[in-house]
């Protein structure tokens, strides 16, 4: 299935952290594509456990509720053998008023190896992995980055298609408040896919033509001749009248529904990041379609997990 | 004075046409196609089939002939801005009166607001009134629907769904959006469906429980007034989202010289900018309100006789670009109230083209400048197919006698609602015959 499986293994990943995938070469992404093609066979079968990260301690620290993505984090680091660590913020010392930077001392202070964080504001993780000693994950800061998603993204696209380089991608919905079409376009750019980004003009950020994407308002435009689309979720209240009109609306204008699906390419690949809102961004009929990947996704989402934590452990001091 | 209503073709639409109609002997003006000239018009299956001076005097053989005894031939006008009391208010006006005042008017095309109860925020209401309209209204019902829910402010409305439907532009009605980021969203999201946004402006904070222009006048009849510059803050403001956003953007009335030069700047920097004036503000000021006649309570307020002056100079240079009736039937009750208690509003639909010509008998403005402002201008801003009397066009038409004089009896008025500032008044000229698809709706003295 791999491409990039004749590629030499001694180019490496010689970060501390993963904090954005801006910056990332094609050769970095793809090492740890690599890896997580291997892992992502692994799995499937019956013994999953390597002892990579034996003896080692990872902390999910999350300042936003999320159910899968953690639960992706503490599979993979889990498989890998390391001790793992949930930090409920809502039941923590956060709520009793501690800043960012005194929680990432405290637990800097337990010895963690790795720290992989969500936080609502952008740059959050950045300025946590300024004061630890450990590796720092970012999982998601405000519409900024998730550079996971981004990777297992590209990585379920490149086993499907069996590559990147020259497809075409339709990032479609809430591209303002969106961390994954940030984290896409970096991605999909450095290895060569060319981009779109579709969305009312109310939910484009300013400039975003200059992101490295072509801009659509027009979904039946945008998605001509795609080869991948990739749907994005619209939270509930953005579509009450403020972002934009109503559901109903949007599902019109913007929703991933058999006639737009048509615009594409016929082997076009369907995606979405879940949660999804089925009859919102996406018709029913859509999402169970036979090319849809979007379990595929969460599939990959443990395997590229596994290997960001492979590779950033390989860079820990022994 | 009732024709229309004893006219046999009530549809606007799919009427019987047998031959040909000429109408000859006319002055035909026409600003699309920048004719003022001798001539006349075949009409046949609701269509101009001929127009030309060759039809000065000759009628082809088997036709039915009109002698215009050298009166003006004309598009039928486009009134950007009708309210209506259809849905909600129907003692105050129907669609089908509303048509009725328009026939008599001149006016073949009515555009109607939103500010109805239920509020024109809804598909389903855009079809109702276009229903509504189909079976009663005896010229053309245009839809402006509303570009927040229920006319409030906060939610912009489904754009793209109710211009599907056949919402012909979006307006927040008699009240202004406050809020800066809401309207925002309408332009931004109202551009990727080259909507146009017609907006109101007058700043709701300033305006608030004020009852005519500020200034000597106001002071001394001892009302709240409000400064021309609640018209203009918000116009500012809008300008610059306009720059932001590059949505399409009408400021609906404008009223004083402050206003236009913002329009002006917008339009020197090729900004997607258009605007309107009522008939009100050009041919009365704020002292006509005298001794606290409320039938001239009109919203935005009438201001200093100055700046009607700068209006008509508006329309003369261009900058203006369309004149509205806004036409605002109100019950007497409402309007017999002292000063600052009455409601705002004035009926406008018959009185709009006589107004209109006292600034060409005035010499203040030539009459093709009138009547574009009335015809091609707006059918080009609304995306029309109407206000042109050139061949192939929909033979929407009038027959105005120029000079003859009259004076306003409220009484006589077609429209459900008598407030008209104008009662009493002597006008020189009137529409003789109104013609919607070749069908006279109107004909004077039948």
């Amino acid at each position: 299935m791999t491409t990039a499986a004749a590629k030499v293994e001694t180019i490496h990943f010689p970060h501390r952290h993963l904090l954005t995938c801006e910056g990332l070469s094609a050769n970095e992404i793809n090492f740890l594509l690599d890896l997580a093609d291997k892992a992502a066979d692994a799995n499937r079968q019956a013994g999953k456990k390597r002892d990579v990260l034996r003896g080692r301690t990872l902390i999910n620290l999350f300042f936003e509720a999320s159910t899968r993505t953690q639960a992706s984090f503490e599979l993979a680091a889990k498989r890998l053998c390391a001790d793992v660590l949930n930090m409920n913020v809502s039941t923590s010392s956060v709520q009793k008023g501690e800043t960012l930077l005194d929680t990432a001392m405290t637990l800097n202070a337990m010895r963690p190896d790795i720290i992989v964080v969500r936080h609502h504001s952008a740059g959050a993780v950045e300025l946590l992995s300024q004061k630890v000693d450990c590796s720092v994950v970012n999982a998601g800061d405000g519409a900024h980055q998730h550079p996971t998603q981004a990777l297992l993204d590209a990585l379920t696209i490149r086993r499907a298609k069996g590559r990147l380089s020259g497809l075409l991608v339709a990032i479609c919905g809430d591209i303002l408040h969106s961390r994954v079409a940030r984290s896409n376009i970096n991605v999909l750019n450095t290895l060569g896919a060319r981009v779109r980004i579709i969305a009312p003009s109310t939910l484009l950020p300013a400039a975003s033509e200059r992101l490295g994407a072509e801009v659509f308002t027009d979904m039946w435009k945008g998605v001509e001749g795609a080869d991948v689309i990739m749907m994005l979720r619209l939270q509930r209240e953005r579509m009450l009248g403020s972002y934009v009109p109503s559901r109903r609306e949007y599902f019109h204008f913007f929703g991933l529904d058999d006639e737009k699906l048509a615009r594409a390419k016929p082997d076009a690949l369907i995606m979405h990041p879940g949660p999804m809102n089925r009859g919102v961004e996406i018709a029913s009929t859509v999402a169970d379609h036979s090319r849809s990947v979007i379990h595929d996704q969460v599939e990959m989402g443990v395997a590229v997990r596994m290997a960001v934590l492979e590779a950033l452990a390989r860079n820990l001091p022994t | 004075m009732n024709a229309n209503t004893k006219s046999p073709n009530r549809t606007v639409n799919g009427a019987t046409h047998t031959g040909p109609t000429v109408f000859f002997n006319a002055r035909l003006v026409d600003p699309s196609s920048n004719r003022d000239e001798p001539g006349g018009i075949v009409i046949q299956d609701g269509v101009i089939a001929d127009i030309g001076p060759h039809l000065r005097r000759n009628a082809p053989e088997g036709a039915e002939v009109v002698d215009c005894m050298g009166h003006v031939l004309a598009p039928g006008l486009i009134d950007a801005q009708v309210y209506t009391g259809e849905p909600g208010n129907e003692h105050r006006e129907t669609l089908k009166t509303a048509s009725l005042a328009a026939a008599a008017g001149g006016v073949t095309t009515i555009v109607v607001m939103p500010d109805t109860n239920p509020v024109i925020d809804q598909v389903a209401l855009v079809d109702f009134i276009q229903r509504r309209a189909r079976d009663n209204a005896i010229v053309h019902v245009h839809t402006m629907a509303a570009m927040t829910n229920g006319l409030k402010g906060e939610e912009i409305t489904e754009i793209g769904l109710l211009k599907r439907a056949g919402a012909i532009a979006f307006s927040n009605g008699k009240s202004s959006v406050a809020n800066t980021r809401v309207m925002r969203n309408a332009l931004l999201y109202g551009r990727d469906f080259d909507a146009l946004i017609a907006h109101h402006t007058e700043d709701p904070y300033l305006s608030q429980n004020v009852a005519m222009n500020a200034g000597e006048v106001a002071t001394r009849l001892a009302l709240p007034g409000v400064s021309k510059a609640a018209e203009t803050i918000l116009l500012e403001r809008d300008v610059r989202l306009v720059e932001m956003t590059k949505g399409r953007y009408h400021a609906a009335t404008i009223s004083c010289a402050e206003s236009l030069e913002v329009v002006r700047a917008a339009k020197a920097n090729s900004l997607p900018v258009t605007c309107g004036v009522s008939i009100n503000h050009l041919t009365l000021n704020e002292n006509d309100i005298g001794p606290y006649r409320t039938f001239y309570k009109v919203r935005p307020p009438l201001r200093r006789d100055e700046d009607r002056v700068a209006m008509i100079r508006g329309l003369a240079s261009g900058e203006i670009d369309i004149i509205v009736s806004s036409h605002d039937p109100q019950d007497a009750d409402d309007k017999r109230r002292p000063f600052a208690e009455a409601t705002d509003g004035a009926v406008g639909l018959e009185t709009l083209l006589p107004a209109a010509l006292r600034l060409h008998h005035s010499g203040e403005l030539p009459l093709p400048t009138i009547v574009r402002a009335l015809t091609i201008n707006p059918a080009k801003l609304l995306g029309l197919h109407a206000g042109r009397l050139v061949k192939g066009a929909i033979a929407d038409v009038i027959l105005v006698d120029l000079g003859q004089p009259w004076v306003v009896n409220k009484d006589e008025l077609r429209s459900r609602s008598k407030n008209t500032p104008f009662d009493e008044s002597k006008m020189q000229g009137r529409v003789l015959r109104t013609l919607v698809a070749g069908n006279t709706v109107y004909q004077y003295g039948c």
